[in-house]
């Protein structure tokens, strides 16, 4: 497993860059605007219904099929990437999780800065924008000690677009995506809603299936992807094409230098344009933590 | 033939000329592009095979995805014995030549050769269940709605093919799949575990499947008495029966809908399993 580095920014910042539109969507039709859904190409109006239609299926299963085609090692990067961030460390934080339906980046957070810090006063609101995977995530802290209490609280909400009068301005201290902002319909959209309830000072970070460069591995990755995975869905969950949807969405994510690139352009600093900078990469490429901060 | 009740069926695909009656559309969509609407169910398939999806819902799979998903749906079926698509799924990974030479012995019947040919499907489009009910008390047609009505099912629920590559091969896995009912209407299987059990040993005996002999593998969560009775009375039962009889795929079950029961398991050569495990004969109920 590749060693991760706790995030430390150069102590020359890195300019801040002007926002470019460098837009990696798909480029327009003249009939429309539209965008990937998997390997397909869709008016950019009806993805986030098809996204709906995909996370409404895989709600229940979600957390048997992501141990079961992980091998549970998305548990460990999961732990790396909160272990990088140390909530908690200098005091309590007020968090947003976003996309995090089911709770495992919350529990994390809130867990961390317990059992490391004695912090019982991180609080954590986790936002996602299908209900069924919040109420997945309800029910998973029912089981927990943070239930009934302020720690944590769910919202459905578009990423894309916070609604203002509950999502302040310079609200949050730690801003959190884990494998959702693929499933997202504008990234930079969400890139710019982050920016904007941050606090100056704050951290943006973001765990997303990233592209593998080593050749084999990738081939590897590749079959497995593309043969067991779409069969574990059918078999586990009785559904192959949101499985398909998913291991295709991660082939149709920008790289690593392109998506650090978008974070730069939302406005956030970020480390140099390499591994160990701007992002870190987990088990070769095929996870990555990419940071950012806004200053 | 039997009876005046017209069945209504759709053909598997009317566009195609007559000719080509026998294969299932073709989809033209190759797997890695599709302008289809976006609805999730007709998207087209993306798999590491090289075969193009040949009917609507066909996954084509390689050597090694085949295996995977035998052995998965197989396990799948025995912790959940409700996945009815994981018995499916069972089903066709692990048909083997078992579809060819079925549709070689349907082929060789007059009564499956008109089933090759005009594709009939079963559903409750197709069969026109208040037309059924009018028939007469002893009637198979009577028979199988009584059979529906005591038990609560419908006609519609059968999964559709997916893992089978050739056309005519799905279609006669779709056909023993929908016509699985009528063994149930045909001896008053009720629909729980034993009498379920049961039936697929017949079917393994009349029709030879690999999956109706591996299904036999979830007795082991039978009650004890249960899988006593499954072993000492029913497999004998249905080995001897299913064997004893014409491979009940070249029944044209539709155009006996009029045919009185006793006279179709005479003809068929059939006897009612040891007791137990069926619904009471059409005749002593009385239906509102």
């Amino acid at each position: 497993m590749q060693a991760t580095r706790s995030i430390r920014l150069p102590r020359k910042l890195s300019a801040c860059r002007l926002i470019h539109n460098h837009s990696i969507l798909r480029s327009s039709d003249p009939s429309g605007r539209t965008t990937s859904f998997g390997f397909r190409t869709v008016p950019e109006e009806s993805k986030e219904s098809l996204v709906k239609g995909v996370f409404d299926s895989v709600a229940s299963k979600y957390d048997l099929m992501n141990d079961a085609s992980s091998l549970g090692v998305h548990r460990l990067w999961k732990d790396s990437f909160v272990d990088t961030l140390k909530p908690g460390r200098k005091g309590p934080l007020r968090c947003i999780d976003v996309a995090g339906g089911t709770g495992d980046i919350a529990l994390r957070i809130l867990d961390h800065a317990r059992e490391n810090y004695a912090d019982r006063e991180t609080t954590v609101e986790i936002v996602d924008i299908n209900a069924q995977m919040l109420k997945e995530g309800f029910t998973r802290f029912k089981k927990t000690m943070y239930h009934n209490t302020p720690q944590v609280s769910f919202h459905e909400a578009n990423a894309q677009e916070l609604p203002a009068s509950q999502f302040k301005n310079d609200s949050y201290d730690l801003y959190t995506i884990t494998f959702g902002i693929r499933n997202c319909t504008s990234i930079p959209a969400v890139l710019s809603e982050a920016y904007r309830v941050l606090k100056p000072g704050a951290t943006f970070a973001c765990l997303e299936f990233s592209k593998v460069n080593n050749p084999l591995l990738s081939t590897l990755y590749d079959q497995y992807s593309f043969t067991v995975i779409p069969l574990l869905g059918t078999i586990l969950a009785g559904d192959r094409d949101s499985y398909q949807y998913l291991v295709e969405s991660i082939r149709k994510f920008p790289s690593q230098p392109e998506f650090a690139q978008m974070i730069r352009d939302a406005g956030f600093t970020t480390g140099g344009n390499f591994d160990g900078g701007a992002w870190t990469e987990l088990w070769g490429g095929i996870a990555s933590i990419h940071t950012g901060v806004k200053i | 033939m039997y009876g005046s009740c017209r069945r209504t069926h759709i053909r598997w695909d009317s566009v195609i000329n007559t000719s080509q009656a026998r294969s299932f559309v073709a989809l033209a969509a190759s797997p890695r592009s599709s302008s289809h609407a976006t609805n999730r169910k007709s998207r087209s398939v993306h798999t590491n095979s090289r075969l193009q999806p040949a009917y609507s819902g066909h996954i084509p799979l390689t050597p090694f995805e085949n295996g995977f998903l035998a052995v998965g749906s197989a396990l799948m079926s025995l912790i959940d014995t409700r996945r009815a698509d994981m018995v499916a799924a069972c089903g066709e990974t692990t048909a083997g030549s078992t579809l060819v030479k079925l549709r070689d012995i349907m082929l060789e019947s007059p009564e499956g050769r008109r089933i090759l040919r005009e594709m009939p499907r079963i559903n409750s489009q197709t069969l026109e269940l208040e037309k059924l009910r009018s028939l007469p008390e002893n009637t198979f047609g009577r028979a199988y709605v009584g059979w529906l009505d005591t038990c609560k099912v419908t006609p519609d629920s059968r999964e559709p093919v997916h893992y089978i590559d050739d056309p005519e091969l799905a279609y006669v896995m779709q056909r023993y799949r929908e016509t699985h009912d009528f063994y149930h209407a045909l001896f008053g299987f009720k629909v729980s575990a034993l009498p379920e059990l049961a039936l697929k040993a017949f079917e393994f005996s009349n029709l030879g499947f690999p999956m109706t002999a591996l299904s036999l593998g979830a007795s082991i969560r039978l009650k004890p008495p249960q899988r006593a009775r499954l072993w000492g009375e029913f497999v004998p039962w249905a080995a001897r029966c299913g064997s004893h009889t014409r491979c009940l795929l070249t029944v044209y079950w539709e155009e006996r809908w009029g045919q009185d029961l006793d006279e179709m398991k005479k003809e068929f050569g059939v006897w009612d399993p040891p007791a137990g495990i069926t619904i009471p004969r059409p005749s002593r109920v009385n239906f509102p």
